[in-house]
């Protein structure tokens, strides 16, 4: 199967000998990933967990260990739990929403209507958009004084005032989850429309025959088939969401009131702000964990589904 | 399959098609049409779609006032190095696992694809700190080599994919020509895989060119700013510029719709293929 493993020993050895060792060539061609992925993702980590045990700071220019003391004041700061909590809440919510619009447009998408490569071209727009210019493109739709979005609410009736939608602690993170539910749901729904495509055309013919309703087709024949492709996209769209930055950043900044702080908001701020490289990094590590920990309980649940529906 | 549907299911079918259609294009349209309208216009009453009177007033601020193209060729510099880097490094590491005799090759490319799935907040703090050392920072030099990196998985993981569908004959015949390892992949493989590397280095083009994170924490210098970080930065003294935010948003935005709609197809098929991803 492979180039080299087939090669003939003979007649060659004394090319061969000349030029590298064969089982050397594939490590040769990796290693620049490798080293890339060391030094870019791999060193930071287990920097980060290091720095984490020491009180670095770039203003006091401190640098002593410290051991578990930042993970004892994290423990005990409010601002990490209303940042723990504004992030789980945020992944949740935009995941289920995204997985469930999602799917709707996947089905839509299913059907054979004219116009039907324009409208999944357009799905591109908001994925490709850069999501700097996504949330200063809802910081004009959902202004609180000129925003087209106050405009239409208050001319169907629905609210009868303007509201200020990401300049209210109420409303402010509301905003941003729908911003981050336009951007990445019509991604998701071409993600589950290849899924959907995969299902047998002839199963649902026969269910037709049978004279199969279309929601019975639906719960019974493609759900099912589609479950793994919906869980994995649901595991990493909410290994993304968890990390949402940009948005938050830029459209509020974590206000107003901390009402949308989040954890990777709030560990750019210790970071980048106070300058407390060590205690920053505890709650960015601590973030990791609780990411890892997101995946591995995803992955058991997934492979458990797929357990039992085989 | 269309003559089973009743007249209430075709309704159903393109409402829910032009709800679609408004919900990716809408949004965009509308800022589009915002930074061609006057500021009297957008603080009225009523906000119009069709720009009247039509003014060309904001792309001049974003230029002008601005220096929106200093951003845009940081942008450019930056992404094009990121795409050409991730294209050589991610095909040769896909060559090596898809076609050379390698083992436990599947273990790694999880471990290469699961370092996409660290929270880059938790690298970003001691990179900050290696390139402050190294005298990186409001470098072009210390945003590609860390989007190099943040490409590789996806790269490596969609040129794989593809490099796995090409038949395993054409090796051998190669060989049998006297091919080697670096000619079967430079003048066999790659020239074989064009439209798969036309996908992967668009992947790697928009990363980089929407990578706001670390460009923030890496660049406080105008003359290193990539366009997201800029944009962010757009603000008067007085009130929220939203006609010059929304020409400057036209401006990176319009040529990556471009793009995307005309490699679309190669990009839904490579993303499925190379997994879910975002």
């Amino acid at each position: 199967m492979a180039f080299t493993a087939s090669a003939p020993a003979t007649g060659q050895s004394s090319k061969a000998r000349r030029a590298l060792p064969r089982a050397l060539w594939p490590w040769l061609l990796l290693l620049p990933a490798f080293l890339s992925l060391a030094s870019v993702s791999f060193y930071p980590i287990v920097n980060g967990l290091y720095l984490s045990l020491t009180n670095r700071s770039l203003i006091t220019q401190d640098n002593d260990f410290i051991g578990f003391a930042n993970y004892v004041q994290l423990f005990n700061d409010p601002a990490f739990w209303n940042a723990w909590r504004h992030t789980i809440w945020f992944t949740f919510a935009s995941t289920v929403l995204e997985t469930l619009i999602g799917l709707g447009m996947a089905l839509i998408l299913c059907e054979a209507f004219s116009g039907r490569g324009v409208i999944r071209a357009a799905m591109l727009v908001p994925w490709a958009m850069p999501t700097v210019v996504t949330s200063k493109m809802f910081g004009w739709l959902f202004d609180g004084q000129h925003g087209v979005i106050n405009f239409i609410l208050l001319h169907l009736g629905l609210i009868d005032q303007n509201v200020n939608w990401y300049g209210s602690p109420d409303t402010a993170l509301l905003t941003i989850i729908l911003a981050d539910v336009w951007k990445t749901t019509p991604f998701m729904a071409l993600l589950l429309l290849t899924g959907l495509q995969t299902v047998p055309k002839s199963l649902i013919e026969a269910a037709r025959m049978d004279g199969a309703k279309a929601w019975i087709i639906f719960w019974n024949i493609r759900l099912p088939l589609l479950l793994p492709t919906l869980l994995i996209a649901g595991l990493f769209r909410a290994l993304d969401a968890f990390r949402v930055f940009d948005l938050v950043y830029v459209l509020t900044g974590g206000g107003p009131a901390d009402s949308t702080e989040t954890l990777s908001t709030l560990s750019y701020k210790v970071l980048f702000s106070t300058l407390q490289f060590g205690y920053g990094s505890a709650v960015s590590t601590a973030m990791f964990v609780t990411e890892g920990l997101i995946a591995v309980v995803f992955c058991l649940f997934l492979v458990r589904q797929i357990r039992k529906t085989t | 399959m269309t003559d089973s549907r009743s007249t209430l299911q075709t309704i159903l079918i393109y409402f829910g098609a032009l709800f679609i259609l408004i919900w990716s294009a809408g949004p965009f349209l509308w800022q589009f049409s915002t930074s061609l309208q006057l500021d009297k216009a957008l603080t009225e009453g009523t906000p119009r779609l069709i720009p009247s009177p039509f003014t060309l007033e904001h792309y001049y601020n974003a230029f002008v006032e601005k220096g929106l193209h200093h951003y845009v060729l940081n942008s450019l510099i930056v992404s094009l190095a990121t795409t050409a880097l991730c294209l050589i490094v991610g095909s040769l590491s896909a060559f090596a696992l898809s076609r050379l005799d390698i083992k436990g090759r599947f273990g790694i490319l999880m471990v290469i694809l699961s370092v996409s799935m660290f929270p880059q907040i938790a690298l970003v703090g001691p990179l900050y700190l290696l390139a402050s050392d190294l005298g990186l920072l409001d470098t072009h030099t210390a945003l590609i080599i860390t989007y190099l990196a943040l490409g590789l998985p996806l790269v490596t993981w969609v040129l794989f994919g593809y490099f796995e569908t090409l038949p395993r004959e054409i090796d051998e015949a190669a060989r049998m020509d006297g091919v080697g390892v670096v000619g079967l992949l430079w003048h066999i493989i790659l020239p074989m895989s064009l439209p798969s590397l036309v996908t992967t280095g668009l992947l790697a083009f928009i990363t980089a060119w929407n990578e706001f994170l670390f460009a923030l924490a890496f660049t406080s210098d105008p003359d290193s700013q990539t366009i997201p970080v800029g944009i962010a930065n757009f603000t008067n003294q007085y009130y929220v510029p939203w006609g010059d935010i929304a020409a400057a948003s036209a401006v990176v935005t319009v040529p990556l719709i471009i793009l995307v709609l005309v490699f679309q197809r190669h990009i839904i098929e490579g993303l499925t293929q190379g997994g879910i991803k975002e």
